[in-house]
């Protein structure tokens, strides 16, 4: 046990922006490579991601499927499992949300239909991460096995359900109806306007606030609640949790059943804060970056906020940047995401110990 | 024979090994011939595994010299060990379950890229291993299909087919049938006849005398006395093993047990393999005693507290406590157990009474965590708890007196008594409590069983379980000793000492004539 300890800001701060900087110099060789002036593009970027308001909401609108998704696999992660499912648990959980706006959008106000959607895309979320957590409880299946394959199978799902049953009637693409207005969640800006904020269009949406109070949530849940006792008794010290009588198998099913719920809620922000209808794929990768997000924001709802917000910079400004500068490719902008999640993500304790170990000798000295 | 000219196999020079505050290994000095069985005993924590360890690899001695054959050798890791001819066989076998013998043998030394040439050439090699030493082990056969006696030879062959001409083996009799553990014996001494050399790592005193032809004792880190084998007995090896230990003094009345609370009837338990690691333990236990469990620690102690308090499952038995009788039919969990007022101060502290993740306060109600006093409707009543909590740790001494220190950050001693207080307040019934003082600095331990002489003064009913002898000694009132799984002797307070629970622990006490049964 040494004495000595690293500074906090060292871990919560340095080492992330060291690897998200080691992020960006590789990429900064990927434009070398195709003939761009990197430091341009990184401008570009910046700009484009929050250089104006509606770049600003764009960011963030972004942001909030990554909340979601960031906070379901760090509230399964805090209890030692590895959610790799919450893309397919926000598919589903689109799909409930979907479902009540289709059926209630004519008969309530918006008022009900809100609380009735969130409800609707969570259950279905967390219904959608039951059977993994079952079969890992109850059964010893992996859960990051059954989660993949459990992706696969809401993919496929969807695409039944969009294609035989949810399809508008003579349209060729699988796409429902569009929901009335009642069933529309507000835009921020939409909301601000007649306080004299002008926020320029973006679909920035109310599901952005929710995300912020998911947060809140989470926050209360694992460090303020008997439940989150538990679940963190058993993420880090499962004997211990057994001498407890903590039931681990109990506090599995119902951490993967949160974690499946909160993931769910992307389909609150997507299907009835922009789409306006059910769709297919809207999904979009955020359950797999979700775990970028928790990895990077070190399973803290702050650091997730902030995770989230660079990856949601990432996803905008890189648009913006495919846009400006036609010899970037979107496929681009996507490797560049793929640096900054192997830096930070998967090469995340790369150099954590010798930044670690250079602070130890610091302090030593 | 001649020291001088005798030639040894393995030579150690003040080999000395600390870890933190710990000095595991003091000065060792070993010489040992070649071709013999040399048995290395002595109690839990006497710095035996350590040693060997230094010797395989596992850890680097801090000082000192080992010598194989003569020349001195630089051991850094195992490859090492094993270029100069040393084997090991662990108390755990390492073992791929669903390989077969042969394809656990070649593993790390397959030699090649190809495996097929690799095997065999092996296959060859341990035709002739396996006649010349009589081993009789089907190579082809799956590891998980063998019974662990045959296991463990696997991994005898393991080490012979390295070259090793010096064999380690730690508690290899733990996990064997007597049947199984006299072939092996019968194993080892045809390896000797071929040259190799055996050194024997066991508490069991009757394998010592039975196989070895000389024999070292450690204690307390110290290697304490070399015998020849043949010119020792058990009595001598149990006092060199045990020594003549301070006493501790605990100030205590004579015991006024009352009524029984927790009995428990033909109690067994088996493990994930099947092994049966508890066996038929019975045992009552009264309001107002303290009932001690002596024994080396593996011997079913951990398995008999961990089913007390309801964390492992019986297989079969019965326990009757407060006013409920438990089976493997019925069984109770650990929190319904808590529920009852069992309170458990586990053996581990780090593995299993705190998540060291957690400050103090939250450390402070593992296991009470749902209790009403902690909780609100939703959230937790945090400053209640660390309120509690500081209380609690100015009364027990805990230093640094700091509820949200995180429970890693405090030393062993406080660590315990933060462990113990948790337990001793909610004022249970019946305390089970494993190794109170493990890891305890002197000043902390007699505070620790001031509390537990006052709690049963108190009238409630005290399982301690030691493997220090002489605290076993100086807080229970009668004292059961544990081998093998099984209660091998009870002896009252006023009758036991440090010999005759010694032989007993190592199981070769004998009823001396006339004695009543």
């Amino acid at each position: 046990m040494s004495q000595a300890k690293v500074p906090v800001w060292v871990n919560v701060g340095l080492i992330p922006l060291f690897n998200i900087m080691l992020a960006l110099l590789a990429s900064a060789l990927v434009f070398l490579a195709i003939g761009e002036n990197p430091i341009e593009a990184a401008g570009y970027l910046l700009y484009g991601a929050f250089g104006y308001d509606e770049g600003i909401g764009y960011t963030l609108y972004y942001a909030t499927n990554l909340i979601f998704t960031g906070l379901a696999v760090s509230v399964a992660f805090k209890a030692g499992l590895f959610n790799i499912g919450g893309e397919g648990q926000a598919y589903i959980g689109g799909l409930g949300v979907g479902l009540v706006c289709l059926w209630f959008d004519s008969s309530l106000p918006l008022l009900l239909i809100a609380p009735l959607a969130i409800i609707g895309g969570a259950l279905f979320g967390a219904a959608w991460a039951y059977i993994p957590a079952y079969l890992q409880a109850r059964r010893g299946s992996h859960i990051v096995i059954t989660t993949i394959m459990f992706n696969f199978i809401a993919s496929s799902l969807m695409v039944y359900l969009m294609v035989n049953w949810l399809k508008q009637e003579g349209l060729m693409s699988p796409i429902s109806r569009t929901f009335e207005e009642s069933a529309w969640l507000p835009y921020l800006h939409d909301l601000l306007a007649p306080l004299g904020i002008d926020m320029g269009d973006s679909p920035l949406n109310l599901a952005f606030i929710l995300a912020l109070l998911c947060c809140v949530f989470y926050w209360a849940l694992v460090w303020h609640t008997r439940w989150g006792y538990q679940l963190r008794t058993v993420g880090t010290n499962p004997t211990a949790a057994q001498y407890a009588g903590i039931d681990n198998a109990k506090v599995t099913i119902w951490v993967m059943l949160i974690s499946g719920a909160l993931a769910g809620l992307v389909g609150v922000n997507e299907i009835m804060g922009v789409n306006h209808s059910l769709l297919l794929n809207f999904t979009a990768g955020y359950g797999f970056a979700g775990i970028a997000v928790a990895l990077m924001g070190r399973n803290h709802p702050v650091g997730i906020i902030l995770a989230a917000m660079l990856f949601g910079a990432l996803y905008q400004g890189g648009g913006e940047l495919a846009f400006e500068i036609p010899t970037i490719t979107p496929e681009i902008v996507v490797v560049i995401q793929g640096l900054v999640i192997l830096f930070s993500g998967a090469l995340e304790n790369m150099f954590k110990g010798k930044i670690e170990a250079f602070f130890l000798r610091r302090a030593a000295a | 024979m001649n020291q001088d000219t005798q030639s040894y196999a393995i030579e150690l020079e003040g080999i000395s090994k600390r870890f933190g505050a710990v000095q595991a290994n003091k000065d060792i000095a070993l010489r040992v011939p070649a071709g013999t069985i040399h048995g290395i005993i002595g109690e839990n924590g006497a710095g035996k595994s350590t040693l060997m360890s230094i010797i395989y690899g596992f850890y680097e001695a801090d000082a000192g010299v080992i010598k194989v054959d003569g020349q001195a050798v630089d051991i850094h890791n195992s490859q090492d060990a094993i270029k100069a001819g040393i084997g090991m066989v662990h108390q755990h076998f390492m073992l791929v379950d669903n390989f077969t013998v042969l394809e656990n043998i070649v593993l790390g030394a397959e030699g090649g890229a190809l495996l097929k040439q690799g095997l065999n050439a092996a296959r060859k090699e341990l035709k002739r291993l396996e006649q010349e030493y009589s081993l009789d082990v089907d190579i082809d056969a799956k590891v998980e299909d063998l019974p662990v006696g045959l296991q463990q030879r696997v991994e005898i062959l393991k080490a012979l087919y390295r070259g090793a001409k010096v064999l380690i083996l730690d508690e290899p009799t733990g996990v064997l049938t007597p049947q199984e553990a006299d072939h092996l014996f019968r194993i080892l001494s045809s390896l000797t006849e071929q040259g190799v050399t055996v050194l024997l790592i066991t508490h069991k005193l009757r394998e010592i005398l039975a196989s070895t032809n000389n024999v070292s004792v450690m204690r307390q880190g110290e290697m304490v006395a070399h015998r020849v084998t043949a010119e020792t007995d058990k009595d001598e090896l149990a006092e060199l093993m045990v020594g003549k230990k301070v006493r501790l003094k605990v100030d205590k009345e004579a015991a006024q047990p009352k009524q029984t609370v927790l009995s428990a009837e033909q109690l067994c338990v088996s493990d994930s393999q099947g092994v049966e690691r508890l066996k038929k333990v019975s045992l009552e236990l009264k309001a107002g005693e303290i009932l001690g469990i002596a024994g080396v620690s593996g011997n079913g102690q951990s398995e008999l507290l961990n089913v007390l308090s309801g964390i492992t499952p019986m297989s079969s038995g019965s326990i009757a406590f407060a006013g409920q009788r438990i089976t493997a039919e019925q069984p109770k969990t650990a929190a319904q157990m808590r529920a009852l007022h069992m309170a458990h101060v586990p053996e581990d502290r780090h593995k299993m009474g705190l998540v060291t993740g957690f400050e103090a306060y939250e450390a402070a109600v593992l296991g009470y965590h749902d209790a009403d006093t902690y909780n609100g409707k939703i959230l937790m009543k945090r400053q209640a708890m660390v309120e509690e909590c500081q209380a609690r740790m100015a009364a027990w001494d805990v230093r640094p007196l700091n509820p949200h220190l995180k429970t890693a950050n405090f030393s062993g001693g406080n660590q315990q008594k933060i462990v113990i207080a948790r337990e001793v307040e909610q004022n249970p019934e019946v305390l089970l409590i494993g190794q109170p003082t493990r890891g305890v600095d002197i000043g902390a331990i007699e505070n620790i069983h001031e509390q537990i002489v006052k709690l049963r003064d108190a009238g409630k009913a005290i399982l301690l379980v030691s493997v220090e002898l002489d605290e076993i000694m100086a807080l229970s009132d009668r004292i059961l000793v544990m081998f093998d799984g099984a209660v091998v002797g009870h002896v009252s307070a006023e009758e036991a000492d440090e010999r005759t629970l010694g032989l007993m622990m190592a199981n070769a006490w004998q009823e001396p004539q006339g004695a009543s049964a």
